[in-house]
């Protein structure tokens, strides 16, 4: 019977944290493939940005040949030189004011032309990275739309939160400065060693000598700050979800004096956050100073060799500056491939944490919704043999079901309450009607047909729920009343608020239905809590409706009131009415005693009053008190 | 959209007051930060003896050499010497930078663990009040991202602008040591980069503020929608919610691309002016050494300079980001700081012992809104004057929306009367020290609320002195002993974020127990069973009918049948207290109270057969 259950659980997020940084970065490559066009022409602009810029040095260094009046590197490059070499050739003079003046405004050209490359590039490529931000933080909210219940009693919020925002911005980077920076550096490297092998092989041999000592720190030091890294954003969830539940419960935390208690409790975790930075500021630190120095080492290597070369008569002044200024170029990709390699190490780490939202996919959707055209919801419910665990708390109870074998019909209009002590499964069984939770295959059944049959978004339009613990949204109460509504006028609101009975409170309100509750409803008392959800639920004139506890918190007049504007509302609706007064239920068509998890009794008020079992006992316990309270 | 205000109004740049504050989270560290700034002081002074050697190659050695002047081997002798010096220096700056960056880097992240620290104690302490009117989330923001934010600043921000402004100098003076009017020609072109750099500022911090305001706006969407998923599911909001997600999250995306259209422009146009810089300085200083008057090394090392003198200036501008998102976040953090704390402990607290147990209210005015002088259709509670006396308990009944559950965050001082006083042992609660008010009550509020942790740690909460025995029995008392014995972790089951794999009657339960744990003088119960069954309902009442002896208690709750045991009844009505007495003297007065019991009671006329006592105890199945 778990079928359904049991895979809830096991949702790809051990898969997913292990992927490799490679693997994790592979799953951008959609997103990438969405903007081909841009990007293609970005790495276009990119690569003729880099060709353009690759002659600076060549130009400077012929400069100063010409003022230490020897022959241009350019002549010396190369036995066969192309058209343009052959151009620049032709204004080449030692020695020469002309010559002076014509490359000094080449300089210029040469930037002007850069630049505009660099510019295009930078709106290009940076541009497209934030498309797919906003593509993929769409797709996250998207995907957490789709995750049923089970999915956040895993999760907490500030987890999920952490990873929305600070892991998306990582990755971010990595889309964004990460490629443009990275394909740079690979084109400023391939322009600046050709030219320099073509000036002097032996030379840019002796350069690029560092470079297996680059390679293998940048392997290292990617590696360290990935694992690391991964470390301290997991901590940083934690260290948020910590914040936002003290937060969300600072008056118990308030009326139980624990502000101390909280803070040295934020403290240790402040205190492990800051630690597994320092671990990786140890490596990080060594980073860019180590780079710093291979830098300074090749400049070293060129100042010392080509001085000889130079002294040999194989080399110029001129070439000298233009491999200074080609491994100028090149310090900055260096010093970019470390940054880079930061980077990119952070977003592969954190694409990982994005994936766990990205790849998990819900157990509740519409896969088995039969290809007949759906047909409008009467309001019909049965339960068949429905035995229901809560997946990942399989074993609680000693392993005893949450739901045991539950066979219910309840006709289309007709009124239903369950009764039963707490944590009898009463609030379960209301949630699977609307499939918040999965029940095994067969064992819900709408109208006649399996539930999963159904479009989700057809089931729940049919359905007006209100839940045990009640959710406002931090708006309007108009707002909050034609939530689940889409086209409701001012007069459904009103008469919505009006059956909830709180309509009338509501217009004493300073500003009467514009008012805005706080986070949750936090500014309203409990009982308009419950009834502007209530309100909620009614405005939608749903086909079936499901009150789940839904008066606890009104007092006696309230209550009468609303359960008399209810009676109408309820004629001609299934209604799935959950309390633990007999006073609310005992007018229903049917009533069930739910414990633990099995139906013990069920009948109308009548026959379980004659029965004598747990209705009776609890219909006699609410008359003692009467009876005391009238001594 | 006002709640995201506080994300508009900020980014300015420069801020000497604000400066000065963040520096003082510095101050612990002033030591190691005084030795960072040294060392890195020394290393960038070293920058500038790279070309210095370069020109000395070239006008030593190898123009020389080159024109006979000096034998090969004694100008490769020379350059061996100049290598030996480049290397001594390299070896010198990365000792230097490494140890530099590291202490900042650490002493960034200790400032930050002292910030950090110092915005969650404030946030333990400010009013209630202030939670009413600031989404959560953006709270969890100022502690995580936004002092994130300012770690940048410390960590490679504060050194490395001065190291910059370091640099530059040394720069200037070498070159003007060099050849003064050479770099006045090179100097030309700053005027241009002050102009561009001011433009540039410009346009970004438009595009950045509206940057902030669409994170801002995206994250408290983001977080209520993951709280409150299961309505959002339940109501067919989800294409709603795609689309106004969609609409925060394009604002988001526009405010950036205007952003790097700024930066698109700047970089390549600062490089343009770094260019021009040189090819000034190769045209004038190749015409001054054609003319004699120059050496080639001295225009080789120009070169080397002014690339240098570039790098910084854009490095500035990259930290210019940096510097104007920290500085919003700073603003932000320390408006945090700042907000006051309203309801704190006096100076001189009147010591509070074993407290009698007396609570009196006289004519207690409260509004939520309106400050000190609200307007009259603000008051939730009017002139509302009562007295429980030691060991007795009083019941609060009314509509709802009377404002009982105000009288309560009243008592304890979650939020304070605009008028009238509330008196403990008939001294005002505003004399006590708040902790020495609050431990003495123990409440079980009208929402629980559940932490993550376990059973076992939400009773005790962080109270020392609560032993597992103690967790026990308070469970036992409000009747969740069996289901916590049948769950397999007993009371150190896990408990997830807001209790959420618990029903909400067991939520109650818990926060129950933790209440009762905590042994209080003052016990005070909000609508504390209402989604409890009735059988535990009893049963927890008759537990409390000996717990109670001896103590002060406040009860609220709508079924009259729960409370009609109190010493006294107060009834409210739109925040007025408008009858009181025993349940014998309301019935008689004939007035609200007399009609909510006929409501509630009206079911009497269908009478069951058995005696009450008998048949409650005969038809209960034997389990639970
Ligand atoms: N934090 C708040 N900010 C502003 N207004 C509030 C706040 N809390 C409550 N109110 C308002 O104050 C009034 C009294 O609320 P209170 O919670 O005291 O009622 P109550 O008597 O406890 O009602 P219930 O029986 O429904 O719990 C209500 O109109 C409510 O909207
Ligand atoms: N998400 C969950 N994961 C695991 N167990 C759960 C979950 N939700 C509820 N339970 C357990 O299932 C049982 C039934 O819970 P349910 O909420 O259906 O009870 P209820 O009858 O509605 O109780 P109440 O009267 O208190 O509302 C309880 O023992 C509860 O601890
Ligand atoms: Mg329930
Ligand atoms: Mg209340």
């Amino acid at each position: 019977m778990s079928a359904a259950a049991t895979p809830v659980a096991a949702v790809a997020p051990a898969a997913v944290r292990k992927a490799s940084p490679i693997e994790n970065l592979r799953a951008l490559l959609p997103y990438v493939r969405r903007y081909r066009g841009g990007t293609a022409l970005g790495v276009a602009t990119l690569l003729a940005g880099g060709l353009v810029g690759a002659m600076l040095p060549l130009v400077m260094g012929t400069i100063i040949d010409s003022i230490s009046g020897e022959h241009s590197l350019i002549e010396r490059m190369s036995a066969l030189p192309g058209p343009l070499e052959r151009f620049l050739l032709s204004f080449y003079r030692p020695l020469s004011g002309e010559t002076l003046v014509f490359f000094s405004l080449t300089l210029l050209g040469i930037v002007l032309v850069k630049g505009i490359f660099s510019f295009l590039t930078r709106n290009i490529l940076i541009g497209v990275s934030r498309d797919i931000e906003y593509d993929l933080r769409n797709d996250l909210l998207d995907h957490l739309l789709r995750m049923e219940p089970a999915f956040y009693v895993r999760n907490r919020t500030g987890e999920l939160m952490s990873r929305c925002t600070n892991d998306l911005n990582a990755v971010r980077m990595v889309l964004g400065p990460g490629i443009m920076y990275s394909l740079n550096t690979i084109v400023i490297m391939v322009m600046a060693i050709s030219i320099m092998v073509r000036i002097s092989p032996q030379l840019t041999l002796y350069v690029f000598l560092p470079v297996p000592a680059v390679a293998l720190a940048v392997r290292y030091f990617g590696k360290v700050i990935h694992d690391r890294y991964e470390k301290i954003q997991a901590l940083l969830a934690a260290l948020s979800a910590r914040v936002q539940e003290n937060l969300t419960g600072i008056r118990v935390v308030r009326a139980f004096c624990q502000e101390e208690h909280e803070s040295r409790a934020f403290e240790r975790q402040n205190k492990d956050y800051v630690d597994s930075n320092m671990a990786l500021i140890a490596a990080w630190s060594l980073f860019f100073p180590a780079l710093e120095f291979l830098i300074g080492i090749v400049f070293l290597i060129v100042l010392w060799q080509g001085s000889r070369l130079t002294l040999q008569g194989s080399f110029s002044l001129g070439a000298l500056m233009a491999f200074y200024g080609y491994i100028a170029q090149l310090v900055w990709p260096k010093v970019a491939l470390g940054w880079v390699t930061n980077i990119f190490q952070r977003g592969a780490a954190s694409m990982g944490r994005l994936r766990y939202i990205l790849s998990a996919e819900p157990e509740i959707d519409d896969r088995a919704v039969a290809a007949r055209p759906a047909d409008d919801i009467h309001g019909g419910i049965e339960f068949r043999h429905l035995t229901f665990r809560h997946p990942g708390a399989e074993n609680n109870a000693g392993g005893r079901p949450v739901l045991d074998d539950i066979n219910l019909r309840i006709p289309a209009g007709s009124t239903v309450a369950v009764v039963g002590p707490t944590g009898s499964g009463k609030s379960t069984l209301a949630a699977l009607v609307a499939r918040l939770w999965e029940a095994p295959p067969g064992s819900v059944l709408i109208d006649g047909r399996p539930i999963a049959e159904w479009p989700l978004h057809a089931l729940r339009r049919a359905i007006g729920f209100v839940t045990q613990d009640t959710f406002l949204f931090s708006e309007t109460l108009r707002e909050n009343i034609a939530f689940g509504a889409e086209a409701a006028s001012d007069l459904d609101v009103d008469r919505a608020a009006h059956i909830a009975s709180i309509r009338d409170e509501v217009l004493d309100f300073p500003k009467q239905f514009e008012t805005v509750v706080g986070e949750r409803g936090l500014t309203l008392s409990g009982g308009q809590k419950q009834r502007a959800a209530l309100a909620r639920a009614l405005i939608r004139e749903p086909k079936i409706l499901v009150l789940d506890d839904a008066l606890a918190n009104v007092d006696t007049e309230t209550e009468e009131r609303i359960l008399r504007g209810l009676a109408e509302v309820t004629r001609h609706r299934t209604t799935l009415l959950i309390s633990h007064r007999c006073s609310t239920v005992r007018h229903a068509d049917q009533i069930v005693v739910l414990r633990e998890g099995r139906i013990v009794e069920s009948g109308n008020h009548e026959d379980l009053i004659g029965r004598g079992g747990y209705y009776a006992d609890l219909y006699q316990k609410q008359l003692l008190e009467e009876e005391l309270a009238r001594v | 959209m006002s709640a995201h205000q506080e994300e508009e109004a900020l980014g300015k740049l420069y801020d000497a007051q604000l400066t000065r504050r963040l520096l003082g989270y510095l101050r612990p560290y002033r030591a190691r930060v005084t030795v960072a700034v040294a060392l890195s002081l020394v290393s960038s002074g070293l920058t500038i003896v790279g070309p210095l050697l370069l020109k000395v190659t070239v006008d030593r050695y190898l123009v020389p050499a080159l024109a006979g002047r000096l034998s090969s081997d004694v100008a490769m002798h020379g350059v061996g010497l100049v290598v030996l010096l480049f290397l001594a220096a390299l070896c010198t700056r990365f000792t230097l930078d490494y140890i530099q960056t590291r202490m900042m880097q650490r002493v960034g992240q200790l400032a930050m663990y002292d910030l950090r620290r110092e915005l969650f104690d404030r946030l333990q302490r400010l009013p209630l009040a202030f939670f009413d009117r600031n989404p959560l989330g953006r709270l969890v923001t100022r502690l995580t991202t936004d002092v994130d934010t300012l770690n940048d600043l410390f960590a490679s921000g504060v050194v490395a602008m001065l190291g910059n402004c370091f640099i530059l100098t040394a720069i200037i003076v070498a070159m003007l040591k060099l050849d003064w009017r050479l770099a006045l020609a090179a100097f030309s072109v700053i005027p241009l980069i002050v102009l561009v750099t001011l433009l540039f500022r410009r346009s970004v911090r438009e595009a950045n503020r509206r940057i902030r305001v669409a994170i801002a706006r995206i994250n408290a969407f983001l977080q209520e929608h993951i709280s409150g998923m299961t309505v959002v599911q339940l109501f067919n909001r989800e294409k709603k919610a795609r689309k106004q997600f969609a609409e925060a999250n394009a604002a988001h995306m526009d405010a950036y691309k205007d952003a790097i259209l700024a930066f698109a422009l700047f970089y390549p146009a600062v490089e343009f002016l770094g260019v021009l810089a040189i090819a000034v300085l190769l045209w004038y200083g190749g015409m001054r050494v054609l003319s004699g008057s120059l050496t080639i090394g001295t225009i080789v090392a120009f070169i080397q300079y002014a690339q240098q003198f570039f790098r910084p200036i854009q490095d500035l501008s990259e930290k210019f980001n940096i510097l104007q998102t920290a500085m919003a976040s700073s603003e932000r953090i320390f408006r945090l700081l700042d907000e006051p704390i309203t309801i704190q402990s006096p100076e001189k607290p009147v010591p509070l012992g074993v407290p009698r147990g007396e609570i009196e209210f006289s004519h207690v005015w409260f509004a939520y809104t309106g400050g000190a002088q609200p307007a009259e259709e603000d008051w939730v509670l009017r002139d509302v004057s009562f007295r429980v006396r030691p060991g007795q308990t009083a019941a609060i009944v009314g509509h709802t929306g009377a404002g009982k559950t105000t009288l309560i965050s009243l008592l304890l001082r979650f939020y304070d009367v605009q008028r009238g006083q509330i008196l403990l042992d008939g001294r005002d609660i505003r004399e006590y020290s708040l902790h020495d008010l609050r431990r003495h009550f123990g409440i079980v509020l009208q929402d629980p609320v559940l932490f993550s942790g376990t059973l076992e740690s939400n009773v005790r909460m962080g109270t020392e002195g609560i032993d597992r025995p103690a967790v026990e029995r308070a469970l036992d008392e409000v009747g969740l002993g069996g289901f916590v014995r049948s769950l397999p972790d007993g009371v150190a089951a896990t408990v997830g974020e807001r209790g959420s794999t618990f029903s909400v009657g067991q939520r109650q339960l818990v926060s129950f127990a933790r209440a009762l744990a905590h042994n209080p003088r003052f016990l005070i119960l909000d609508e504390a069973t209402s989604s409890v069954d009735t059988k535990t309902e009893l049963t927890i009442r008759a537990a409390l009918d000996r717990l109670l002896t001896g103590r002060t208690a406040i009860v609220i709750a709508h079924r009259l049948s729960t409370i009609q045991h109190a010493s006294q009844i107060l009834v409210f009505h739109k925040g007025r207290l408008r009858e009181q007495g025993t349940h014998q003297e309301l019935l008689a007065r004939r007035g609200i109270y007399h009609r909510l019991y006929q409501l509630q009671y009206k079911d009497q006329e269908i009478r069951v057969h058995a005696t009450a006592g008998d048949a409650a105890s005969a038809a209960v199945p034997a389990n639970d």
